[in-house]
Order: C-alpha cells, then sequence, then structure tokens
C-alpha cells in the first residue's frame, strides 16, 4: 500500500496587482461621477445664492408672486413652474399609456419575428433630435390642433402642442423599459396564470404588470425627469414669454424655454438676469428630485415582488 | 350526447405525439388514465415526461414551433381539435408546477384570483378557508392571509399552488415535479395530500423519484427514449405490477436502479 504524500500548506496572503488595480480604478470611477454631482450642485447653489442675496429679492416675492421678469424686479417663479408641470403632465399623458400599451404589445403579444422589426423603428423615435421634435410640434401638430379647434381658440404657440409632441418623444424611452420589465418577469408566473385558465389580456395584465411595477417606475421615473428637463421642443413650440395660467390653449415659457432663451441673448456676469438663472435652474433640480421621490414612493407602495 | 369512451377514464390518448419543428419529442402515446386515481409518469432525464404531461392542458400552445398530432381526449372530446377554447380547457384541467410559482400577491389574493377570472360568484372567504383546508395548509396561513405569498417556505408555496388550483374545481390536476424543490418533510405532505384529492379529482404527476411514483400512484407510465431521440411510453400499468413484475426489461432496469 502506498502512502499518499501530502503538499504541505502555505496559506500566506498573496498580493494580487492585477486585482488592486482594477479595484482602485473601479473606486475612482464610482468617486467620479459623486464627485461631479456634488460640483453641478454647488455650482447650482453657489450662483443661484448671489441670485437670493439681491436686496431686492425675497423668498416670499419668488414663491408669492406670479409674475417672472427679472429685470424689471418682478421675480414670481411660478408662471415658469406651472408651464413645465403642465407641459410634462400633457407629455406623460401620452407617453404613459401608449408606452405601456406599445411593450404590453411586444412583450406579451407580437410573434418574435414582428418584435424584431418594430422594436427597432420605435427606438428610432427616441433617436431624432429633439428641434426636430419642436418643428415638428409648431409646424405640423398645431396647425392640426388650429384646425380642430378654431384659430381664436388656441395660439400658435402653445403648451399642448409641445406636450403631445414631448409624449411622442418620451414614448420610446417608456415603452423600451417597461418592456424591459416585462421581459424580465419569470416564466414560471405566466405559465401559472395560464395553468389557472387566464386569458392573455388576465395574465398580462393582472400578473405581468403588477409584478413588472417597479421596472415601470424607473421609466416613468425617468420619463417625468425627461420631460421636465426637455427644451428644445418647448422653447420651439410652447412659446417665449412666462405666462401664468393653467391653459394648454396658451402660450407660456418653461423654465428650461427661459433658461435658454435668456442665456442665449446678451448677458453680463453677476447681473440680476444671468443670477436668476441659477435660481431657475435649481428650481428645476428641486421640482425634478420632488417628482422623482414621488413616484419611487408610489411604485414601493404599489409593487409586488416576485422573490 | 354520444360518448366514444368509458366513463371511468378522464384523459385517452390516440397515437399522441409532440413535435418541436421537424423532431420529434414524445412518439406515439396510447394511455387511458382512469378518474379519481393517481397516474405517475416515470423515466429518465430527458425522456418527455414534462412534454407529455404538458401536452395535457395544451401549456405546449405557448412554446414556438411546437405541434401536437394524433388525440387526447378528454370525455370524447379531442382537446387538439380545432374548435376547442385552450382557455376553457385549462379551466378544467388544472396544473401544479415543478417550482413553486405562488403569484406575487397575498395568500388570499392568489387563491382568490384565479376563481374570480374564473367567474366565481360565491363567498369568496369560504372558497378560500375551503381550498387553504384542501391543500392542508389553513392551519398554518389562516392568520397570514394578507401577507405575501413569498413569506411563505418552498413547502407551503406549493401546497398555496395546489390551493389555488383546487380553488377552480378542475376535474384533473397535472403535477409536474412537484416535489423535486422540497425537503422530504414537504415532500411526505405533498404526498399524503395527493391521497386526499385523489378522492375527488384525476392526478396525473410526473417524478422523478422512483419511491414516490411507488409509494403514491395507482398506475404507472414508463417512459424511454428511442434511438432517434424521440420519447415513448414504453410500458403502462399498474403501479404494483411496473414495480414488481414489468414487462419490460428496460422498466425492470429503470425501477430497480440499475440506470437512468
Amino acid at each position: 500500500m502506498s502512502t499518499k504524500n501530502f503538499r504541505p500548506f502555505n496559506l500566506k496572503k498573496t498580493i494580487r496587482p492585477g486585482e488592486t488595480i482594477i479595484q482602485s480604478l473601479l473606486f475612482v470611477a464610482g468617486v467620479l461621477s459623486i464627485m461631479i454631482t456634488i460640483t453641478l450642485v454647488y455650482e447650482l447653489g453657489k450662483e443661484a445664492l448671489l441670485f437670493f442675496n439681491n436686496p431686492d429679492v425675497t423668498l416670499a416675492k419668488f414663491f408669492g408672486t406670479t409674475e417672472w421678469q427679472p429685470g424689471i424686479g418682478k421675480y414670481g417663479i411660478w408662471p415658469l413652474v406651472t408651464s413645465t408641470l403642465i407641459t410634462s403632465f400633457i407629455a406623460m399623458l401620452i407617453a404613459l399609456p401608449l408606452g405601456l400599451a406599445a411593450a404590453l404589445y411586444l412583450s406579451e403579444y407580437a410573434s418574435p419575428k414582428v418584435r424584431s422589426i418594430l422594436k427597432p423603428i420605435l427606438e428610432i423615435l427616441a433617436g431624432i433630435p429633439t428641434v426636430v421634435y419642436g418643428f415638428f410640434a409648431l409646424l405640423f401638430v398645431t396647425p392640426i390642433l388650429q384646425s380642430i379647434m378654431g384659430k381664436d381658440n388656441i395660439s400658435v404657440y402653445n403648451m399642448l402642442s409641445a406636450g403631445l409632441v414631448m409624449g411622442i418623444m418620451i414614448l420610446p424611452l417608456i415603452s423600451s423599459m417597461s418592456e424591459d420589465a416585462f421581459s424580465a418577469v419569470p416564466r414560471p408566473l405566466r405559465e401559472g396564470a395560464y395553468a389557472m385558465g387566464a386569458t392573455k389580456l388576465e395574465t398580462s395584465l393582472q400578473v405581468v404588470l403588477p409584478a413588472a411595477l417597479s421596472g415601470i417606475g424607473a421609466a416613468v421615473i425617468l420619463g417625468i425627469s425627461r420631460a421636465i428637463g426637455e427644451t428644445m421642443i418647448v422653447a420651439v413650440a410652447a412659446g417665449s414669454g412666462p405666462n401664468f395660467t393653467l391653459n394648454p390653449f396658451e402660450a407660456a415659457e418653461t423654465m428650461t424655454g427661459n433658461i435658454a432663451r435668456i442665456s442665449g441673448g446678451d448677458l453680463s456676469y453677476g447681473s440680476i438676469d444671468y443670477t436668476s438663472l441659477f435660481a431657475i435652474a435649481l428650481m428645476l433640480f428641486l421640482v425634478t428630485l420632488v417628482l422623482n421621490l414621488i413616484s419611487q414612493y408610489v411604485v414601493q407602495r404599489f409593487r409586488e415582488q416576485y422573490e | 350526447m354520444e360518448n366514444n369512451v368509458e366513463p371511468e377514464y378522464a384523459i385517452v390518448t390516440n397515437d399522441l405525439s409532440i413535435h418541436y419543428g421537424s423532431y420529434t419529442a414524445v412518439k406515439g402515446v396510447n394511455v387511458k388514465v382512469e378518474k379519481q386515481k393517481i397516474t405517475a409518469i416515470i423515466g429518465p432525464s430527458g425522456c418527455g415526461k414534462s412534454t407529455l404531461l404538458r401536452s395535457f392542458n395544451r401549456m405546449n400552445d405557448f412554446v414556438p414551433n411546437c405541434r401536437v398530432t394524433g388525440e387526447l381526449l378528454l370525455q370524447g372530446q379531442n382537446l387538439y381539435s380545432k374548435d376547442v377554447d385552450p382557455v376553457e380547457a385549462r379551466r378544467r384541467i388544472g396544473m401544479v408546477f415543478q417550482k413553486p410559482n405562488p403569484f406575487p400577491k397575498s395568500i388570499y389574493e392568489n387563491i382568490a384570483w384565479g376563481a374570480r377570472i374564473n367567474g366565481f360568484k360565491g363567498n369568496m372567504d369560504e372558497l378560500v378557508e375551503q381550498s387553504l383546508r384542501g391543500a392542508a395548509l389553513w392551519e398554518e396561513v389562516k392568520d397570514l392571509l394578507q401577507k405575501s405569498a413569498y413569506e411563505l417556505s418552498g413547502g407551503q408555496q406549493q401546497r398555496l399552488c395546489i390551493a389555488r388550483t383546487i380553488a377552480i374545481q378542475p376535474e384533473i390536476i397535472l403535477m409536474d415535479e412537484p416535489a423535486s424543490a422540497l425537503d422530504p418533510i414537504s415532500t411526505l405532505r405533498i404526498e399524503e395530500l395527493m391521497q386526499e384529492l385523489k378522492k375527488n379529482y384525476t392526478i396525473i404527476i410526473v417524478t422523478h423519484n422512483m419511491q414516490q411514483a411507488a409509494r403514491a400512484s395507482d398506475y404507472t407510465a414508463m417512459m424511454m427514449i428511442d434511438d432517434q431521440r424521440s420519447g415513448g411510453v414504453i410500458e403502462f400499468d399498474d403501479t404494483k405490477k411496473i414495480f414488481t413484475r414489468p414487462k419490460d426489461k428496460r422498466t425492470e432496469d429503470y425501477v430497480t436502479g440499475r440506470f437512468g
């Protein structure tokens, strides 16, 4: 009988330079993105502070009045905020149901062949420059709206047309992300539903959709952020000039539209017009943040988790 | 209406074959599944047991390229004739899967949902209780009905899946290795439950576990692949006979553990 020769154990720590380097690189990448965000917020806050430090500007005026003309001492932010919210709301009203319907069709109903044709086409919509969408709104959608409603009832620049087209722009984002969320729902869950005698519609709407809700929530959050931050479409089609109104048929400038227009003009550093842009940007940041938090809360509240 | 089939059979197949494209996965199955009995399908991996089982409630409709030939008769009606509504068929033929797959809903809703979509109009609380009792789960979950089904253990989840299946009151329950992901105690509970269920339902179970087939089933179908890699039923008989005096040498080798 032969005795087995045991190799001696050597369990000393080994230094693996490759691992260390990669780990450091990944760490730097992570820190960098955080640093960039912090720097952005810092710059934004610093310049916005200059605006609010102006003895003429008070928070009461900023939040309490409804006219925005910093050049002549009117500091009410609301007209810009309402038009941003209205155009974004209209956009989501279009993008969410259509996007979800398209996603459900693509993931649950379409044959693989149909899907392979439709999905890229839908994604082309996302690749169109937004300035093109802007003129599409102004020169195509607005005339249609005018012919439906009469020229007197809807102005050439209006929030409705900008919002509608913005919705079309966001649609592929919503549908593509939602489709991924639907496809990620495990197959056994669908089979379980079908085996209970569920129809395709019952399975899609009552089992797959609730299970995919957290992914859809992410799509909605991203969609809202895009709608609020979208500049070119509203700058071209929604109107230039703050206007405090809740009527989507009227022209009204959004926060982004105002920033784009004012910064395109002749601005001197430190002037009230200049610092006001940062105040708007900060407000934009806050609105987006609040809406993100709300949608996150809604998703947390209603999602149905599978494992 | 004239019945072509003797009433004691729940399912009769006539030369049933299942094809994926040009490949024949299951070939020429002729079995008669007796009512209110437990029929086990055994055989080595990849012999088409699950494929055959899934053809019994048309789950293979969701597999692209899958084609079924021959006949599968339920009270004389061919499940695969063109005028059969597969949704309606699945309401009469329930299925329990290999891995527990409760819906991401509360325990209560897991049972109520299927009943509701099937048009149940009676007292839902009662139905939920009855179904959970029927699946021997009521005592464990009666205070947790509004909790997510995912808070249950694997064995409890599987019994929940059985409960939701009996809530829609099918005639036949198909079980695809229902205990393979469970520990021995949960497995035993499922087997005890099957004995209870066969009083009211016809049960067809696919299993890898030969002791399970020997313990729990009344009839056994032995499946095996041929040289074209097509699966088929090589022997179908009383479970006792299959395990003590099999006619086919391959069955004998398999049940005595000589291969497989």
